[in-house]
Protein backbone atom coordinates (compact mmCIF):
# COMPACT_ATOMS: atom_id res chain seq x y z
CA UNK A 1 0.00 0.00 0.00
CA UNK A 2 2.99 2.30 0.41
CA UNK A 3 4.08 1.49 -2.85
CA UNK A 4 0.68 2.92 -4.17
CA UNK A 5 0.84 6.17 -2.29
CA UNK A 6 4.44 6.75 -1.60
CA UNK A 7 4.41 8.77 -5.29
CA UNK A 8 1.37 10.84 -4.12
CA UNK A 9 3.19 11.76 -0.74
CA UNK A 10 2.01 9.00 0.94
CA UNK A 11 3.34 8.41 4.78
CA UNK A 12 3.82 5.94 7.15
CA UNK A 13 1.22 6.95 10.33
CA UNK A 14 2.91 5.37 13.38
CA UNK A 15 2.66 6.84 16.94
CA UNK A 16 1.80 10.00 15.04
CA UNK A 17 3.80 12.12 17.59
CA UNK A 18 5.53 14.14 15.47
CA UNK A 19 3.91 13.89 11.94
CA UNK A 20 0.28 14.43 13.40
CA UNK A 21 1.19 17.74 15.26
CA UNK A 22 3.47 19.10 11.76
CA UNK A 23 0.20 18.11 10.10
CA UNK A 24 -1.81 20.84 13.06
CA UNK A 25 0.46 23.17 11.98
CA UNK A 26 0.46 22.83 8.33
CA UNK A 27 4.19 21.65 7.61
CA UNK A 28 3.21 18.17 6.78
CA UNK A 29 0.28 18.15 4.44
CA UNK A 30 0.78 14.02 3.08
CA UNK A 31 -1.73 13.40 0.48
CA UNK A 32 -1.98 9.88 2.10
CA UNK A 33 -1.62 8.12 5.64
CA UNK A 34 -0.73 4.40 5.83
CA UNK A 35 -1.93 3.83 9.64
CA UNK A 36 0.50 0.76 10.77
CA UNK A 37 -0.68 0.15 13.91
CA UNK A 38 -2.53 -2.72 13.91
CA UNK A 39 -0.16 -4.77 11.50
CA UNK A 40 0.53 -8.23 13.00
CA UNK A 41 3.95 -8.29 14.89
CA UNK A 42 4.80 -4.57 14.05
CA UNK A 43 4.44 -3.93 18.36
CA UNK A 44 6.74 -6.89 18.76
CA UNK A 45 9.77 -6.34 20.85
CA UNK A 46 12.16 -9.21 21.15
CA UNK A 47 15.45 -9.79 23.08
CA UNK A 48 17.64 -12.07 22.02
CA UNK A 49 21.00 -12.78 23.45
CA UNK A 50 22.83 -10.65 20.64
CA UNK A 51 20.31 -7.56 21.11
CA UNK A 52 17.51 -5.79 21.21
CA UNK A 53 14.77 -6.33 17.69
CA UNK A 54 12.61 -3.05 18.04
CA UNK A 55 9.44 -3.30 15.86
CA UNK A 56 8.19 -0.36 13.93
CA UNK A 57 4.91 0.41 16.53
CA UNK A 58 7.30 -0.68 19.44
CA UNK A 59 6.56 2.61 22.05
CA UNK A 60 8.82 4.65 23.86
CA UNK A 61 7.73 3.31 26.65
CA UNK A 62 8.24 0.02 26.33
CA UNK A 63 11.87 0.74 26.24
CA UNK A 64 13.28 0.63 29.79
CA UNK A 65 14.60 -1.22 32.11
CA UNK A 66 11.37 -2.86 33.82
CA UNK A 67 11.70 -4.62 30.04
CA UNK A 68 14.85 -5.17 28.99
CA UNK A 69 17.39 -6.06 31.51
CA UNK A 70 21.37 -5.12 32.23
CA UNK A 71 22.74 -1.84 31.05
CA UNK A 72 20.79 -2.19 27.69
CA UNK A 73 17.78 -0.93 30.01
CA UNK A 74 19.15 1.08 32.55
CA UNK A 75 20.17 3.16 29.37
CA UNK A 76 17.27 3.29 26.98
CA UNK A 77 15.33 3.94 30.79
CA UNK A 78 17.76 7.10 31.03
CA UNK A 79 17.21 8.28 27.62
CA UNK A 80 13.11 7.96 27.87
CA UNK A 81 12.71 10.11 30.72
CA UNK A 82 13.69 12.73 28.46
CA UNK A 83 11.68 12.31 25.49
CA UNK A 84 8.93 14.41 25.50
CA UNK A 85 6.10 13.53 28.18
CA UNK A 86 4.49 10.81 29.43
CA UNK A 87 0.86 10.88 27.22
CA UNK A 88 3.38 11.05 24.39
CA UNK A 89 5.79 8.39 25.53
CA UNK A 90 2.66 5.45 25.33
CA UNK A 91 2.28 6.31 22.07
CA UNK A 92 5.28 7.77 20.26
CA UNK A 93 7.66 5.00 18.64
CA UNK A 94 11.55 4.12 18.53
CA UNK A 95 11.64 3.52 14.72
CA UNK A 96 9.47 6.36 14.34
CA UNK A 97 11.58 8.93 15.76
CA UNK A 98 14.49 7.16 13.75
CA UNK A 99 12.60 7.49 10.65
CA UNK A 100 11.53 11.31 11.57
CA UNK A 101 15.57 12.02 12.12
CA UNK A 102 14.83 14.82 14.52
CA UNK A 103 18.62 16.69 15.62
CA UNK A 104 17.40 16.75 18.93
CA UNK A 105 16.07 12.99 18.71
CA UNK A 106 17.20 10.71 21.97
CA UNK A 107 16.64 7.95 20.22
CA UNK A 108 18.43 8.48 17.04
CA UNK A 109 21.58 9.85 19.69
CA UNK A 110 21.22 5.94 21.40
CA UNK A 111 21.58 4.37 17.70
CA UNK A 112 24.15 5.82 16.53
CA UNK A 113 26.07 5.46 20.09
CA UNK A 114 25.25 2.15 19.77
CA UNK A 115 25.53 1.11 16.52
CA UNK A 116 22.03 0.13 15.72
CA UNK A 117 21.24 -1.66 12.80
CA UNK A 118 18.19 -0.64 11.28
CA UNK A 119 16.04 -2.81 8.22
CA UNK A 120 14.27 -1.35 5.73
CA UNK A 121 11.84 -3.02 3.46
CA UNK A 122 9.49 -2.44 0.37
CA UNK A 123 8.21 -3.96 -2.57
CA UNK A 124 12.01 -3.52 -3.47
CA UNK A 125 13.30 -5.84 -1.29
CA UNK A 126 14.75 -5.56 2.11
CA UNK A 127 18.18 -3.79 3.23
CA UNK A 128 20.15 -2.78 6.32
CA UNK A 129 21.73 0.04 7.43
CA UNK A 130 23.90 1.31 9.79
CA UNK A 131 22.25 3.85 11.81
CA UNK A 132 25.07 6.46 10.92
CA UNK A 133 24.02 5.94 6.95
CA UNK A 134 20.41 5.90 7.90
CA UNK A 135 20.69 9.05 9.69
CA UNK A 136 21.48 11.24 6.68
CA UNK A 137 21.30 14.72 7.82
CA UNK A 138 18.70 17.10 9.69
CA UNK A 139 15.51 15.57 9.52
CA UNK A 140 16.37 13.50 6.35
CA UNK A 141 17.07 9.70 6.40
CA UNK A 142 18.48 7.18 3.90
CA UNK A 143 14.89 6.15 3.46
CA UNK A 144 13.15 6.33 -0.05
CA UNK A 145 9.57 7.05 0.42
CA UNK A 146 8.50 3.71 -0.47
CA UNK A 147 10.33 1.95 2.11
CA UNK A 148 9.21 1.50 5.82
CA UNK A 149 11.82 0.91 8.80
CA UNK A 150 10.39 -2.55 9.68
CA UNK A 151 13.52 -3.39 12.24
CA UNK A 152 15.75 -1.61 14.74
CA UNK A 153 18.41 -3.58 16.09
CA UNK A 154 20.08 -2.42 19.39
CA UNK A 155 23.31 -4.42 20.37
CA UNK A 156 23.56 -5.73 23.99
CA UNK A 157 25.71 -4.03 26.13
CA UNK A 158 28.90 -6.12 28.24
CA UNK A 159 27.19 -6.52 31.30
CA UNK A 160 29.50 -4.72 33.42
CA UNK A 161 29.15 -1.44 30.96
CA UNK A 162 29.00 1.42 32.60
CA UNK A 163 26.12 3.72 31.19
CA UNK A 164 25.29 8.01 31.32
CA UNK A 165 23.37 9.93 29.88
CA UNK A 166 22.83 14.28 30.40
CA UNK A 167 20.40 16.15 28.92
CA UNK A 168 20.16 19.97 28.47
CA UNK A 169 16.90 21.91 27.56
CA UNK A 170 14.98 24.84 28.61
CA UNK A 171 11.44 23.27 29.50
CA UNK A 172 10.87 19.64 30.84
CA UNK A 173 10.10 17.68 27.83
CA UNK A 174 11.02 20.21 25.78
CA UNK A 175 14.03 19.39 23.10
CA UNK A 176 17.21 19.20 23.48
CA UNK A 177 19.68 21.79 23.17
CA UNK A 178 22.26 19.38 23.46
CA UNK A 179 22.40 15.72 24.53
CA UNK A 180 25.32 13.66 25.43
CA UNK A 181 25.13 9.52 26.20
CA UNK A 182 28.53 7.96 27.56
CA UNK A 183 29.16 4.01 27.96
CA UNK A 184 32.33 2.61 28.91
CA UNK A 185 33.54 -0.63 31.22
CA UNK A 186 36.31 0.53 34.13
CA UNK A 187 38.72 -1.62 34.37
CA UNK A 188 41.69 -1.98 37.50
CA UNK A 189 40.06 1.71 37.65
CA UNK A 190 40.94 2.42 33.90
CA UNK A 191 38.47 3.52 31.01
CA UNK A 192 37.86 0.72 28.28
CA UNK A 193 35.46 0.28 25.49
CA UNK A 194 34.43 3.64 25.54
CA UNK A 195 31.38 5.56 23.57
CA UNK A 196 31.23 8.89 23.83
CA UNK A 197 28.06 10.63 21.63
CA UNK A 198 26.14 13.61 21.35
CA UNK A 199 22.89 15.02 20.08
CA UNK A 200 20.89 18.17 19.44
CA UNK A 201 23.96 20.35 18.51
CA UNK A 202 24.29 19.24 15.24
CA UNK A 203 22.50 18.17 12.06
CA UNK A 204 22.43 15.14 13.86
CA UNK A 205 23.80 13.15 16.11
CA UNK A 206 27.43 11.15 16.38
CA UNK A 207 29.79 9.40 18.66
CA UNK A 208 32.85 11.92 19.05
CA UNK A 209 35.75 9.17 18.46
CA UNK A 210 38.35 11.82 19.91
CA UNK A 211 36.92 12.22 22.79
CA UNK A 212 36.76 8.41 23.24
CA UNK A 213 40.47 7.91 22.56
CA UNK A 214 41.02 10.74 25.27
CA UNK A 215 39.20 8.16 27.51
CA UNK A 216 40.46 4.92 26.42
CA UNK A 217 42.76 3.23 29.22
CA UNK A 218 42.60 7.08 31.27
CA UNK A 219 41.41 7.38 35.28
CA UNK A 220 38.26 9.04 35.04
CA UNK A 221 39.39 11.49 37.77
CA UNK A 222 38.61 15.48 37.29
CA UNK A 223 41.60 15.83 34.86
CA UNK A 224 40.27 12.90 33.16
CA UNK A 225 36.92 14.19 32.61
CA UNK A 226 38.34 17.28 31.72
CA UNK A 227 40.71 15.74 28.58
CA UNK A 228 37.60 14.12 27.52
CA UNK A 229 35.15 16.78 27.67
CA UNK A 230 37.84 19.08 25.99
CA UNK A 231 38.32 16.87 23.02
CA UNK A 232 34.46 16.89 23.06
CA UNK A 233 34.02 20.52 22.50
CA UNK A 234 36.96 20.78 19.99
CA UNK A 235 35.63 17.85 17.54
CA UNK A 236 31.76 19.47 17.35
CA UNK A 237 30.87 21.51 15.02
CA UNK A 238 28.27 23.41 16.09
CA UNK A 239 26.68 25.48 13.17
CA UNK A 240 26.20 29.21 14.97
CA UNK A 241 27.10 30.76 18.26
CA UNK A 242 30.21 28.41 18.67
CA UNK A 243 31.11 29.03 22.21
CA UNK A 244 28.20 28.52 23.94
CA UNK A 245 27.02 25.06 22.02
CA UNK A 246 31.56 23.92 23.05
CA UNK A 247 30.46 24.39 26.61
CA UNK A 248 27.70 22.96 26.77
CA UNK A 249 28.54 20.14 25.05
CA UNK A 250 31.75 20.00 27.52
CA UNK A 251 29.11 19.80 30.61
CA UNK A 252 27.38 17.46 29.19
CA UNK A 253 29.56 14.99 27.66
CA UNK A 254 31.10 15.54 31.29
CA UNK A 255 28.01 15.05 33.14
CA UNK A 256 27.17 12.15 31.28
CA UNK A 257 30.66 10.46 32.32
CA UNK A 258 30.41 11.23 35.63
CA UNK A 259 26.52 9.86 35.90
CA UNK A 260 27.84 6.80 34.74
CA UNK A 261 30.58 6.30 37.29
CA UNK B 1 -17.21 7.92 5.19
CA UNK B 2 -15.70 5.57 7.24
CA UNK B 3 -18.10 4.80 10.22
CA UNK B 4 -15.33 4.19 13.68
CA UNK B 5 -16.53 2.28 16.58
CA UNK B 6 -15.23 2.45 20.31
CA UNK B 7 -16.86 2.89 23.83
CA UNK B 8 -16.69 5.91 25.21
CA UNK B 9 -16.95 5.58 29.35
CA UNK B 10 -18.37 2.04 28.83
CA UNK B 11 -21.14 3.68 26.49
CA UNK B 12 -20.60 2.12 22.93
CA UNK B 13 -20.47 4.96 19.86
CA UNK B 14 -20.60 4.35 16.13
CA UNK B 15 -19.81 7.30 14.20
CA UNK B 16 -18.96 8.29 10.33
CA UNK B 17 -15.90 10.45 10.69
CA UNK B 18 -14.03 12.20 8.44
CA UNK B 19 -10.64 10.20 8.19
CA UNK B 20 -8.66 13.75 8.98
CA UNK B 21 -10.96 14.06 11.80
CA UNK B 22 -9.08 14.27 14.98
CA UNK B 23 -10.33 11.81 18.20
CA UNK B 24 -10.85 15.04 20.32
CA UNK B 25 -12.95 16.91 17.60
CA UNK B 26 -14.97 13.46 17.64
CA UNK B 27 -15.18 12.84 21.25
CA UNK B 28 -16.39 16.54 21.33
CA UNK B 29 -19.03 17.19 18.50
CA UNK B 30 -19.83 13.70 17.69
CA UNK B 31 -20.13 12.22 21.08
CA UNK B 32 -21.33 15.16 22.56
CA UNK B 33 -18.63 14.41 25.45
CA UNK B 34 -17.59 18.38 25.55
CA UNK B 35 -15.44 17.89 28.84
CA UNK B 36 -12.32 16.65 26.96
CA UNK B 37 -10.74 20.43 26.12
CA UNK B 38 -8.72 21.27 23.48
CA UNK B 39 -5.84 23.97 23.85
CA UNK B 40 -2.99 23.67 21.62
CA UNK B 41 -3.96 21.35 18.82
CA UNK B 42 -0.68 19.99 18.71
CA UNK B 43 0.01 17.57 21.62
CA UNK B 44 2.18 20.55 23.85
CA UNK B 45 -0.83 21.67 26.40
CA UNK B 46 -2.28 18.04 27.28
CA UNK B 47 -5.51 19.61 27.69
CA UNK B 48 -7.15 16.83 25.33
CA UNK B 49 -5.76 14.30 27.85
CA UNK B 50 -7.60 10.97 27.62
CA UNK B 51 -7.33 6.72 28.41
CA UNK B 52 -7.18 4.98 25.49
CA UNK B 53 -7.32 0.96 26.79
CA UNK B 54 -6.10 2.47 30.34
CA UNK B 55 -3.55 4.91 28.62
CA UNK B 56 -2.87 8.61 28.98
CA UNK B 57 -3.14 9.72 25.18
CA UNK B 58 -3.09 12.91 23.83
CA UNK B 59 -6.73 12.89 21.88
CA UNK B 60 -5.54 16.15 19.43
CA UNK B 61 -2.76 13.87 17.92
CA UNK B 62 -5.16 10.77 16.93
CA UNK B 63 -7.51 10.69 14.50
CA UNK B 64 -10.91 9.46 15.71
CA UNK B 65 -10.44 5.94 13.02
CA UNK B 66 -7.42 5.29 15.27
CA UNK B 67 -9.99 4.55 17.67
CA UNK B 68 -11.64 1.89 16.38
CA UNK B 69 -12.47 -1.06 18.94
CA UNK B 70 -10.76 1.01 21.77
CA UNK B 71 -11.77 1.64 25.18
CA UNK B 72 -12.16 5.68 25.89
CA UNK B 73 -12.36 7.04 29.51
CA UNK B 74 -13.06 10.83 29.69
CA UNK B 75 -13.57 13.54 32.05
CA UNK B 76 -17.38 12.18 32.04
CA UNK B 77 -16.12 8.81 32.97
CA UNK B 78 -14.71 9.39 36.31
CA UNK B 79 -17.80 10.09 38.53
CA UNK B 80 -19.76 6.83 39.95
CA UNK B 81 -23.28 6.80 40.90
CA UNK B 82 -23.40 10.83 41.64
CA UNK B 83 -19.84 10.33 43.68
CA UNK B 84 -16.89 11.70 42.93
CA UNK B 85 -13.80 10.17 42.19
CA UNK B 86 -10.86 10.80 44.85
CA UNK B 87 -9.14 12.57 42.54
CA UNK B 88 -11.59 14.93 41.70
CA UNK B 89 -12.60 15.25 45.14
CA UNK B 90 -8.43 16.12 46.21
CA UNK B 91 -8.57 18.54 43.54
CA UNK B 92 -11.63 20.17 44.90
CA UNK B 93 -9.66 19.79 48.62
CA UNK B 94 -6.62 20.91 47.95
CA UNK B 95 -7.34 24.11 45.32
CA UNK B 96 -5.71 22.35 42.52
CA UNK B 97 -7.45 24.29 39.73
CA UNK B 98 -8.35 27.92 39.50
CA UNK B 99 -9.99 28.78 36.12
CA UNK B 100 -10.52 24.90 35.42
CA UNK B 101 -9.74 24.45 31.51
CA UNK B 102 -6.34 22.37 32.37
CA UNK B 103 -8.17 20.10 34.77
CA UNK B 104 -9.90 17.30 32.68
CA UNK B 105 -6.49 16.72 30.99
CA UNK B 106 -4.96 16.81 34.22
CA UNK B 107 -7.70 14.59 35.70
CA UNK B 108 -7.27 11.86 33.15
CA UNK B 109 -3.61 11.65 33.20
CA UNK B 110 -3.70 11.49 36.90
CA UNK B 111 -6.22 8.70 36.41
CA UNK B 112 -3.84 7.14 34.04
CA UNK B 113 -0.71 6.70 36.40
CA UNK B 114 -2.75 5.61 39.54
CA UNK B 115 -3.44 2.47 37.42
CA UNK B 116 -0.38 1.70 36.72
CA UNK B 117 1.50 -0.96 38.58
CA UNK B 118 4.46 0.66 39.79
CA UNK B 119 5.10 2.38 43.01
CA UNK B 120 4.94 5.78 42.48
CA UNK B 121 7.55 7.56 43.57
CA UNK B 122 7.78 11.75 44.25
CA UNK B 123 10.25 11.80 40.86
CA UNK B 124 7.43 10.07 38.67
CA UNK B 125 4.96 11.92 39.59
CA UNK B 126 6.87 15.33 39.08
CA UNK B 127 7.70 13.67 35.73
CA UNK B 128 4.24 12.68 34.64
CA UNK B 129 2.62 15.64 35.93
CA UNK B 130 4.70 18.03 33.86
CA UNK B 131 3.16 16.93 30.83
CA UNK B 132 0.57 18.86 31.32
CA UNK B 133 0.29 22.45 31.50
CA UNK B 134 -1.05 24.69 34.14
CA UNK B 135 -0.91 28.09 34.38
CA UNK B 136 -2.98 29.03 37.10
CA UNK B 137 -2.07 27.07 40.30
CA UNK B 138 1.55 26.78 39.65
CA UNK B 139 1.09 23.02 39.98
CA UNK B 140 2.09 22.25 43.79
CA UNK B 141 -1.39 22.18 44.52
CA UNK B 142 -1.93 19.22 41.68
CA UNK B 143 0.91 17.73 43.13
CA UNK B 144 -0.79 17.44 46.57
CA UNK B 145 -3.90 16.55 45.50
CA UNK B 146 -2.43 13.33 43.04
CA UNK B 147 -0.62 12.38 46.09
CA UNK B 148 -3.16 12.69 48.76
CA UNK B 149 -5.59 10.80 46.56
CA UNK B 150 -3.14 8.40 45.32
CA UNK B 151 -2.60 7.50 49.24
CA UNK B 152 -6.88 7.15 50.05
CA UNK B 153 -6.38 4.73 46.51
CA UNK B 154 -3.65 3.21 47.96
CA UNK B 155 -1.05 3.83 46.12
Amino acid sequence: MLAAVAPLDGRVLAGGQTLVPAMAMRLARPGHLVDINHVAGFDRLELTAEGLRIAPCVRHAALGPEGVPGPLGRLLGLARRHIAHYPIRTRGTFCGSLANADAASEWCLVAVALDATLIARSERGTRQLTADDFLAGYMTTALEPDELLVEAFLPVLPPETRVGFYEFSRRAGDFAEVMALATFELRDGLVANPRVAVGGIEARPRRLHDAEAALTGQRLDDAGLRRAADAAAAEVDPPEDHEDARRLVATAVTRALASAL
Amino acid sequence: MPLVAFTLNGQACRHEVEPRKTLVDVIREECGATGTHIGCEHGVCGACTILMDGEPVRACLLFAVQAEGKALRTVEGLEQDGVLHPLQRAFTEHHALQCGYCTPGFLMLAAGLLERDPPLTDEDLVDALSSNLCRCTGYQNILRAVRAAATEMGR
